[in-house]
């Protein structure tokens, strides 16, 4: 599903660099829920731009379903993106002045989907998170817990391969945590691979492997007994 | 090719960012609001500038007599010059082509009366290529002809005002006029924009007066248009012709200033070129610069804008957005706001405009309005300003790194 091998990345710090990156290798398979954890300034976030072709790596080999993921045009990126990759954000990134179904139609417009099979879809992954009759609101109107499942349904809605999370409970309570991790845990179990990058332990106890960063390189990567969110509900 | 799609997203971002897009659209409005307003009051003055010359042709040279001032050729001074219909003729003949139209003039002051209605006239005998050199207008009927020279017919061409002060409200073409106790009869009543005066005359044929106030050939003045197609030294050279020649003519000191007067319009016309060229120039750097500054303010409000929906943009790229498409909603979405706000200032400044030119003639603004080409012209420079205003911030808005756009801060 996803390969990559030795990967470096520096960024320019006055006439200095700083070396955040030194040497990743990481595989992961279809199906999986990792958890990449790591203080912060470990590099995580970073991988997670790499992985996610939000920023492109100095060095190194990195394999997406088979396509080398190398010297991409912006143009080229924008499709791999808009095909591969669902992402889920702290902050969720929702377009404010657009309603909940209009957000997660937003990526079908990208794939050049008519407007009634936007609309058809957009309600289908909604009525999946469970915010059916939230279609029409906008996202001031929600609660944090509500914003993240829609931004969960906008990111499953491109129907992607691997979806990427950072801190996707970063922003919420605890018990709205548990809630997005479930459902986030019941995607994986439809088959869905995720990856999330958190420094809470109990986030990362409920994927099924944990891999820790620091200072730029693996120090730990281990399968782990996945803790299942719904006992917390 | 039209993609519905896209246009709904352009209106729906126009629509939820109200206060965005009203506040630039209010200022494109307001510069071409400024551009519209100084436009037609700079074009209200050169109107006022170009009507106060047109009254007379403005190749005109007139050509006064009076008494010489100076001793020459034995002749003493103080001998009064009397143009003939020979110097008429000889100007006509010795010029050629150099004159486009001549004439002879007679003055005469006389009471005119049609049944109770009374009152005192200028008159003025004339040829008939007077009617070129005054740009009188006929309303009703004709103008002095040859064949009323020739026959020494008595006629009379009268003033728009003479006709409504005399006649009331009948017409008075046809009808005969009693001039001092003789009958001449009205054939045709002409307007003049040169004012009430010009409205009160009546002409009629030179040689009919020269019969009826003193049966002799005396002319009292020789007006003339040059070739319109000479440049102004040729004109002047022209004009200081015709003095040397017809002091020449009459024995006159070249240096007498009074006995032969050869009023050259020439002169004026100069001044009046160069002033409307001088304004012409403001009118255009007024215009450019107010164009200008509108550009700058929509460029700022783009990079504002670009700013402003900086997180929305990454949010798209990170969603699959190609930069081809962020360059497409920032750029029409800025020439469709630019345009529609640039045609509202638009009209807005044609209704000031509007309003305000009663007010406005006062102070010697005639007129003062844009032209339809000016709006099609400035609603198309908007568009271009709208898309040049918008293209840098867009294309800085599609390299934008997502990352950098969803950064929390």
């Amino acid at each position: 599903m996803l390969t990559i091998n030795k990967l470096h990345k520096s960024y320019p710090i006055g006439d200095r660099s700083l070396h955040v990156l030194k040497g990743i290798d990481l595989s992961v398979k279809e199906g999986e829920m990792v958890a990449i954890m790591g203080s912060s300034g470990s590099g995580k976030s970073t991988l997670l731009n790499i992985i996610g072709m939000l920023d492109e790596a100095d060095e190194g080999e990195y394999i997406l379903d088979g396509v080398p993921i190398k010297n991409l045009t912006e143009k080229k990126a924008a499709i791999y993106r808009n095909k591969f990759l669902g992402f889920i954000f702290q902050s969720f990134n929702l377009i404010n002045f657009k309603t909940a179904q209009e957000n997660v139609a937003l990526p079908l417009y990208y794939q050049g989907l008519k407007r009634k099979e936007r609309q058809e879809k957009s309600l289908f992954h909604l009525e999946k998170v469970g915010l059916r009759d939230w279609a029409e609101h906008h996202p001031s109107e929600l609660s944090g817990g509500q914003k993240q499942r829609v931004a969960i349904a906008r990111a499953l809605a491109a129907n992607p391969k691997l979806l990427l999370a950072d801190e996707p409970t970063g922003a919420l309570d605890t018990k709205t945590s548990y809630d997005i991790m479930a459902f986030l845990q019941q995607l994986n179990d439809e088959g869905k691979t995720l990856l999330i990058v958190t420094h809470e332990e109990d986030i990362a106890n409920m994927c099924k492997r944990i891999v820790r960063l620091k200072d730029g390189v693996i120090m730990e990567d281990v399968k782990v007994d996945q803790v299942r969110a719904e006992q917390y509900v | 090719m039209f993609d519905i799609d896209l246009w709904r997203e352009i209106f729906q971002s126009i629509n939820k960012n109200r206060t965005r897009s009203l506040l630039s659209g209010f200022t494109v409005a307001f510069a071409i609001l400024l551009f519209a307003i100084l436009f037609g009051l700079a074009n209200g003055l050169q109107n006022t500038f170009a009507e106060a010359f047109v009254d007379d042709a403005n190749n005109s040279i007139f050509i006064n007599s009076g008494n010489t001032t100076k001793a020459h050729k034995g002749l003493q001074a103080g001998r009064r010059i009397q143009f003939k219909n020979e110097d008429y003729e000889y100007l006509k003949e010795d010029f050629g082509d150099d004159v486009q139209y001549i004439t002879s003039r007679i003055y005469r002051n006389v009471t005119a009366s049609f049944r109770n209605e009374k009152d005192n006239y200028s008159v003025r005998a004339v040829h008939p290529d007077h009617q070129y050199l005054e740009k009188t207008m006929m309303k009703e009927g004709r103008y002095i002809n040859q064949l009323d020279i020739d026959n020494e017919t008595k006629v009379v061409v009268i003033g728009r005002l003479v006709e409504e002060d005399l006649f009331l409200k009948t017409t008075a073409l046809g009808k005969y006029l009693n001039m001092n106790g003789i009958q001449f009869k009205i054939v045709g009543i002409f307007t003049d924009d040169g004012g009430d005066n010009e409205e009160r005359l009546i002409y009629m044929p030179v040689s009919t007066a020269q019969r009826i106030y003193g049966n002799n050939d005396y002319i009292d003045q020789i007006n003339l248009t040059y070739n319109p197609e000479m440049d102004f030294d040729q004109a002047l050279a022209f004009g200081n012709l015709i003095n040397k020649k017809l002091k020449e003519r009459f024995d006159v000191a070249d240096n007498d200033q009074r006995a032969i007067r050869v009023r050259n319009m020439a002169e004026g016309t100069k001044a009046v070129g160069q002033m409307t060229f001088a304004l012409g120039i403001i009118i255009l750097v007024i215009g450019f610069g107010t164009l200008i500054a509108g550009i700058v303010g929509i460029s700022n409000i783009m990079i504002f804008i670009v700013k402003d929906r900086t997180k929305e943009l990454g949010i798209r790229k990170a969603l699959g957005a190609s930069p081809r498409s962020i360059v497409s909603i920032i750029l029409i979405e800025s020439i469709l706001i630019t345009a529609i706000a640039g045609y509202v200032g638009l009209l807005m400044g044609v209704g000031v405009l509007k309003l305000a030119e009663p007010m406005l003639e006062t102070y010697f603004i005639k007129d003062p309005g844009v032209s339809t080409t000016l709006i099609i012209g400035a609603t198309i420079t908007l568009v271009l300003a709208g898309g040049i205003a918008g293209y840098l911030p867009a294309k800085k808005a599609s390299r934008i790194k997502p990352i950098v756009a969803l950064r929390d801060d």
